[in-house]
Parts: C-alpha cells; structure tokens; sequence
C-alpha cells in the first residue's frame, strides 16, 4: 500500500494491521517518533493524521490510507511547530528529552486548532503525553511562550 | 548526537601521547562492591580509606588529551564520559572544560565516550555524583588544554607565557593585540607536555563565563525536538534484526516446556531462541526465557503473542504483597531485629516520657519505567562484540557482556546513546546481555532487543517495599527525649547476594543512621527482610520510605503536641552544628570524607527556614487548603519543600504550588539544577498519589501505565518554584542534585493533605483514600 509520510509518498508492502509506529521506525527508518507503551496510553508514538494527533502504536497503518502523516521529522517546516520547537529550547524544556518527539507534536496540533489555548485547552490536549522526568510546567509556559509568537495569545 | 554513534576513535589533534605522572586518579578496587558502589567500613591494617571520587572504581582522569580535541576550524570537541539521562550532564560537565578553556559554546561539539574507565575514570553514573565527583577534574582538562594553547602562542610569537593570555576561543599577546585561534595552535599545542596538575592555573569564580550562570542551552535540545537525538532504540545497523523476549514471570523461574509452532507461522518471525537464565542472586544477569527474533519489533512482539510456555516458577510463586505487608507489620512491630546503634537508654526513656507516639508507614515497590524501555542493539564481528545501548553502566554492562560471551573485555565495546530516562533502571545492564546472547545465536548479526511497556514492568530492579516504624517519646516539657526506628525492607543486597536479609550501609546511610536530631535517647533496629525479586537502585532509593516516615512522624507528633510544624521540626533538628557520621556510626556518608561532608544542621535549619519564608508559612488559607512542610537531607544535599494542596469535598485532590528550598553547594549549572527540582517535584507526587508495584503468585500484577499509573499534566503541580541557596565559593565541597529533590516531596505532601483535611496517610500510594 501507499503511505504518505512527510510530503513523501512511501510504497510498502506490509500487513495492513502493522502500526504506523512501527512502520516508520523500523521498515522506513523515521525513528524520531518513540515507542513507550503500545497501548495509546503515553503519547511517546504521537504523530499527525492529517493534522490530527494520534497514537501511532495502535493506529494501524490502514487507516492512513489516503491521509497525510505529519511526524517529527517534518514539525519544523510547519510555521506553529517551528515555534513550538523554539520555545522548547528557549525554556530548556526537554530533561531526557524520549517524550518530546510527541510532545512538542501534540501541542503543534494543539495550536494549530486553537491559537490561543486556555490552561485547561492546554491540560485537555497534553495529559495523554507522559513525561517521567517532569517537564510539565515548562512545557505548558513553552506552549504559551510559543502562542504569544506565532500570533495568539497576548 | 546526530547519527549513531560509531566506533569513532576521538579526532584528536593534541596528539601527545606522552603520560604524566598521576594522570589518571586513584584506582580503588579492594573495598569495592561488585555492584559499583564504594563500600564504607575498613578493617584495621588496611590502607587510609579514600573518599569521593577517589574510591570509585577506577577513580578518575583529568587528562586533557582524552578529553579535548581541537580542529585546525576551531571546533572543540569535548568527551562526556557520563550518561545523560536527563539531568544534563552532557551540557554541564563540558560546559566546565570549555570555561576553564575559555572556549565558546558556540564552537563545542560533545562526543560520547564508550564505556572504558581505564581511559576516562569511573563512568557509573549514578548516586547524584557526575557534577559532584568531576567537576575539579574537568576543571583541570580545560585549564590544562588553555595553558597548552597559551605556550603555544607565546613560542610562535617568541614571547613570555606571561604575556598572553585565553579569551573567547582566541589567544592574545596583552602588548601587541596580536591574537591566534585555538585552530590555528591546536596543532602546536598537541606536541606540548601537558602541564602538571600542581601547576594548573584554575579560573576564579569572577572569571568565569558559564560556570554558575543561567546562559548555557542544552547541548541536545534542537536535535531532541527535531527527532533527531539518537537513544538507544534508535540504534539501526546493517541487516539488523529485532527481538523481543518472554521473561519467567516469577522471579527465579524459568522455561518448563514451550511450543513455538504458531509464532514461526507469524510472518516476519526470522527464529526462536532459548536463552539461559541464572538463578538467584539476578546481579546484572539476564533472566532467560523464549526469544523471538523478527525483521521487525512489531513482528517479533506478535510472535511471542503466540508463544506456548510452561513455567517452572520456582519458590518466590508464594510471594503476595498483601501477605508480605503483614509480615513486615509483624516483624516491625517488636524489638529483635539487628541493632544498628543504640544511644543512651531507649527503654527507660519511653518509660518515663510524658508522652508517646508511634506510628508504621508502608511504600510499596516502585518502578522506575523510564519513558524509554530497556533496549540494546549488538554485533559480534571477528570474535569482537560491539554493543550500543543506553545504560547508565556502561563499564559494568562492557565486562556482564564479557562475562557471558566468555570475552575479554577488550573485545567488547559499548557504546553509550542517549537514555530516555534511568532512575536508577538502566544502572542494570542486564539488557547489555541479552542483546549480545541473541547476536551469538545469530551468529553475529546485529540484534535490536527492545523490552515492552509490559516487560519493564513484570521483569525490573524495582524500588524495594518497605516499613518504616517509628516511635517517639516527648517530656513534660514538649522536648522530644526517645527515638526508635525499626527499618523493615528487602535490601538491594540481595540482588548481589540471595541469602542477604538486611540492609546494606548505603541503604541504612539514607536516613537511618544519619539523622540530624538532637535526641539523647536513639535506637535503630533492622530487622530481616527477605527478598522476592530483583531489588535496584530507583532515583533517591531508600530516601524515599525515610523521608516519608520520620517527616510525616514529626508532622503528627507536632500536631498532637499542638506545636507548629515548622517549630517543632527546628527544635528536633536542634542548634547549627556539624555532625560527623562516623558519630552516628554512618559508614556510608554517600561514600564522601566525613570531614569534607559532615552532616551540617545548620544547612538543614536554612532550607526549612528558606522554604518556610518563600511559601509564607502559617498564612490562612481557605477550607480545603493546606501547606504541609517536609525536609531531608541526601547525597550530601539539603532540600525542604511547602506542598500547597486543595481537596474538595468529593476527596478530588490538586496541587496549586510547591515550593523546594535546595542547599547542594557550589551551582555549576543552575538552570539544571531547577529543571532537576522541578522533575524531583512531579515524580515526588507521582509515586506519593498513584506509584505502586504488587504482587499476586510472585508476579507483577500491573501490566502498562493504566495499571502502573505515573502523574500526568493534570494532576501535576501547577506552579513550582526552586530556591537555589546562594553557596558563590566553588572551592567548597558540592552536593547531588538529580536524586535529593525527590525525598521530602511525599510526606510534604501527605501533611499539607492533613492540615487540609484531618485524613493522615501512612500508606502511599495515597490514590483513593482521600475519597469520602
């Protein structure tokens, strides 16, 4: 089947329940997106479905069909993502940094609907990320840090 | 790191080889544990006992030549021989070099060492020491490598060393404002003498350009954002195949029978592998069990779905912890157990107190489950076998690999990536070896063995389970006059040793031996406790329990003498003084000199008194409010933290702030320093409020993060704030810093609950039982 990742599009021949996640990191080589649980209860695997945050561990790849998958590779061509990515470093959010690949891609799918995220909008989009090291409160301010430069919040 | 790491010799363009004297430290394996951690306690005739960094295995280096490379651009390459795992080592010891070298920021590159303490010094990067034991070494290397540009560009020019001087990546003649760049002398100056360690011209702390400041950006944050840093699941190599592995469930138990028909079936599923367990004592062996090699993780996950095996479970199938809290309820609850000090007479002084307290507080296992899995990749190529894994033990997981492919060390390599996490889990190079036995099995090729969500939590080196039982006695005039701790948990000792049924001096020195009180009557008993799986290292260890216990105990006692808390715990801690371990028959002392690190009370008065003014202590808050306050002391660092917490009437908890007062000593990388605290904070509630590991028929009875539940954005604190205690003399002794945060969260937390709601907790995790 067809997979477009990134822009790109990808020809793979592989069984149609096998996850996204799996599929990018271990057929195409994309290994920014992380593996942490399997379940869809940490958001380490979090991509874009056309512009969707999803879990990539158990999405298979048939429901990609005909859908653009955004990963972290390609967050920084994205104007909102770029400006999550700065605020990242600008804070110094990351600690050991393996659940920041899905977090910095939930909260550009966060900004990207909603410009201006309230606390709660922000909590709402970002508490099926894991962080073990504790990088929460960092990431909320680089996520407002983030609104207030591309244009949202004051 | 941008790409995997090779096998990439250092590009060196200081190529003296010559060695100096002392170059490398004091290499100390006599009192040396096999586990990696120094062992306090000498027998008479043995030689002076060293401390520090001094009597880690293989000690230290500080020689420049290992450490830097210049290139003929400019770039400065600097080696980080210590494992990043999130508390920012790979920034902050380089960060040291390139100031001492007056290098720019701009222009350092960080390469990652593979595990050789021969060639870099002790590598196990645990026990809240990186900072703390390297810092003056990696002062020396750039100091070294400044004075060697500087001799350089005073021979060019034909003048004294006296006239030049290092500035911002450049040397400059003070009379001509001539300048040459450490590109241009990297060259001359590699075939220089490195200059002697007594002769080093260190920086002052005015002079310095990174040490100390807030300035310095992470050395990975762009390539952790972009996707780019490289873990240790991110390894890929040529032909590389995946596996994973069904583990005995019970720990000592192994494979009875299996049936491997259907998982050769599952497409992708390249072969099935029986490996050997060891019995008891785990130390860092693997557990063995029924390996499924694939093309791909997924495949090698749905073939083992299909596995058929028949466990032989062994004796630990009766272990229960339901039981096991009963049992360490009983043996807790009376006098027996080894007595560890007893100090003036505890009987009579509970006898003729005023009045007595006592109380038992549980903490069940813990696991580390570090956002990355265990994982590791390995090769075996022309009787060589390289390994790439993200290990917090490298030189331990070089000589484990060794060991079972009946290697020499130096036929091994290991190198380290990035950890997503440690906490103590990846100190275990357990994974080391089960990559490398399935490469063998593939003969030779490159196997990937990734542990599941699951995997990490049936099968890990968990924070033991503990009670802590304490009793008190107070005068008629409210002076707290007898102490008695009886410290009940399986000990990490036995993960080295299977008959081993008590603590270890590491374990008894976190809070134990070596509390700060001003009590004449004290008694600390252990009694036995016997292990049912593999006990390891989770970041604070037995801080954890310790803390929990005696500051929740002095919040009750302070509540029941109608004392405030703050008051009550100054008045137990007692006047500023300087204790010495030895005094308190602490062996351990974080394996630091009892001279340099005495156990200084009026540090620890100064956090509570700094935390109590930063969160205005005493101030009114509505109902359902609280503060609750808690201190410790660990890895010679004092800490105190104000939880500030909110429970409404349905028993539905919040944290709206924490406040940690934090004196760890000279700041070399405070920015660091907070993101620690702050992380300490969130995982301090996280274990307190949801953390537990159980057991039902020897096995884990969580399975992933709905059972084994972590703090999540929601739950987390809403606002933390971190207060450095200016300490500006680098020339003091430094504290930890990655594990002390995390102690005085739990029982901090647990009072504010009670000054909120009159609910007091003794048992964590604290999960439904605000609930009305």
């Amino acid at each position: 089947m067809k997979l477009s990742i990134n822009g790109a599009s990808h020809e793979v021949n592989l069984p149609e329940e096998m996850p996204i996640l799996w599929t990018l990191r271990d057929v195409l080589g994309l290994t920014g997106t992380k593996f942490g649980c399997g379940k869809a209860l940490c958001g380490a695997c979090t991509v874009m479905l056309d512009g969707q945050p999803i879990r990539s561990c158990s999405t298979p790849i048939s429901a990609a069909k005909d859908k653009q998958i955004t990963t972290i590779e390609a967050v920084s061509e994205d104007k909102v993502g770029r400006a999550i990515q700065q605020a990242w470093v600008e804070l110094g959010v990351p600690q050991c940094g393996y659940c920041q690949s899905g977090q910095v891609v939930s909260a550009t799918a966060l900004l990207r609907n909603n410009a201006n995220p309230s606390d709660t909008d922000i909590d709402n989009a970002m508490s099926g990320n894991i962080c073990r090291c504790g990088t929460y409160n960092r990431i909320r301010d680089a996520i407002k840090l983030a609104a207030t430069k591309s244009g949202g919040a004051q | 790191m941008n790409k995997p790491l090779k096998n990439e010799t250092l590009q060196t363009e200081i190529t003296n080889i010559s060695r100096r004297n002392l170059l490398k430290g004091f290499a100390l394996t006599g009192f040396v544990l096999a586990v990696g951690m120094p062992f306090a306690g000498f027998a008479e005739g043995e030689e002076a006992p060293k401390y520090g960094r001094d009597a880690m295995p293989n000690g230290w280096v500080d020689n420049p030549l290992i450490f830097v490379a210049i290139a003929e651009d400019g770039t400065v390459t600097i080696v980080s021989h210590r494992s990043e795992m999130g508390q920012g080592v790979r920034t902050s010891l380089p960060m040291v070099v390139a100031d001492e070298l007056e290098a720019d920021w701009s222009r350092v590159k960080v390469i990652q060492a593979p595990g050789d303490e021969e060639r870099y010094g002790n590598q196990d990067t645990d026990g809240s020491r990186s900072v703390r034991h390297f810092f003056m070494p990696m002062r020396n290397v750039g100091a070294a490598a400044r004075m060697m540009l500087e001799a350089a560009a005073a021979a060019h020019w034909g003048v004294s060393v006296d006239e030049v001087f290092a500035e911002n990546h450049q040397i400059k003649h003070r009379p001509s404002g001539k300048t040459l760049g450490y590109g241009e002398l990297a060259k001359a100056a590699s075939a220089l003498d490195v200059p002697d360690r007594e002769k080093l011209q260190l920086k002052t702390a005015d002079q310095f350009r990174y040490i100390g400041k807030q300035s310095t950006k992470l050395i990975d944050g762009e390539d952790i954002v972009s996707g780019k840093a490289i873990y240790g699941i991110d390894i890929q190599l040529d032909g590389m195949a995946h596996a994973v592995i069904a583990r005995p469930p019970v720990y000592g138990g192994k494979v009875k029978s299996f049936d491997d028909s259907e998982t050769m079936k599952v497409p992708g599923v390249i072969k099935v592998v029986t490996l050997k367990g060891s019995p008891p004592p785990a130390i860092f062996n693997p557990l063995g069990g029924i390996a499924v090699i694939a093309e791909n993780t997924w495949a090698a996950m749905q073939g083992r779905e299909k596995l058929k095996i028949e466990w032989d479970h062994g004796e630990n199938v009766s272990y229960n912890s339901d039981e096991y809290r009963q049992q360490m309820l009983e043996a807790s609850s009376k006098s027996g157990g080894k007595v560890l000090r007893s100090t003036g007479d505890i009987t009579k002084a509970m006898e003729t107190a005023d009045k007595t307290f006592k109380a038992d507080y549980y903490v069940p296992h813990l696991s580390q489950a570090p956002m990355e899995p265990p994982v590791a990749t390995a090769r075996i190529q022309d009787g060589k076998c390289e390994v790439w894994a993200p290990t917090q033990a490298a030189q331990a997981g070089r000589d484990t690999v060794a060991k079972w492919l009946d290697m020499s060390s130096d036929d091994v390599t290991v190198h380290v990536t990035l950890l997503g996490g440690g906490f103590g889990r990846k100190s275990k190079p357990d994974y080391l070896v089960e990559a490398a036995l399935l490469s063998k099995a593939m003969n030779g090729r490159a196997v990937q063995v990734t542990w599941s969500r699951e995997d990490d939590l049936h099968n890990g080196y968990l924070h033991t389970v503990s009670i802590e039982h304490l009793e008190a006695g107070v005068n008629e005039q409210g002076k707290t006059t007898a102490w008695l701790h009886r410290t009940v948990a399986p000990s990490i000792s036995s993960t080295f040793d299977a008959a081993s049924e008590h603590q270890m001096p590491i374990e008894l020195g976190m809070g134990v031996m070596n509390i700060p009180f001003a009590i004449d009557n004290i008694q600390l008993e252990n009694p036995a406790a016997k292990a049912h799986t593999r006990i390891g290292w989770f970041r604070s260890v037995a801080n954890i329990p310790r803390a929990f216990a005696i500051q929740s105990f002095i919040a009750e006692m302070a509540n029941e003498l109608e004392q405030d808390h703050k008051a009550f715990l100054l008045e137990l801690i007692g006047p500023a003084r300087k204790i010495d371990p030895i005094e308190l028959k602490d062996e351990w002392n974080y394996g630091e000199s009892p001279e340099a690190y005495p156990l200084d009370t009026g540090r620890l008065r100064r956090v509570v008194e700094a935390v109590c003014e930063k969160a205005n202590w005493g101030r009114d808050l509505p109902a359902g409010r609280g503060l609750g306050l808690a201190t410790h002391y660990s890895f010679v660092t004092y800490t105190a933290a104000i939880v500030e917490v909110e429970v409404s009437e349905e028993g539905d908890l919040s944290i709206p702030r924490i406040d940690i007062a934090v004196d760890c000593g000279p700041q070399v990388n405070p920015e660091r320093i907070r993101s620690q605290m702050e992380g300490a904070c969130i995982m301090g509630v996280s274990l307190a409020m949801v953390g537990e590991i159980s057991f039902k028929d020897g096995a884990v009875q969580e399975d992933n993060f709905d059972g084994y539940q972590v703090t999540r954005m929601k739950e987390s604190p809403r606002e933390i704030h971190v207060h450095l205690l200016p300490s500006d003399d680098f020339d003091t002794p430094l504290g930890g810093v990655g594990e002390p945060g995390l102690p005085p969260i739990a029982p901090a937390l647990c009072n504010a609950i009670f000054a909120a709601t009159g609910k007091r907790i003794r048992d964590l995790p604290i999960r439904y039982q605000l609930e009305s």
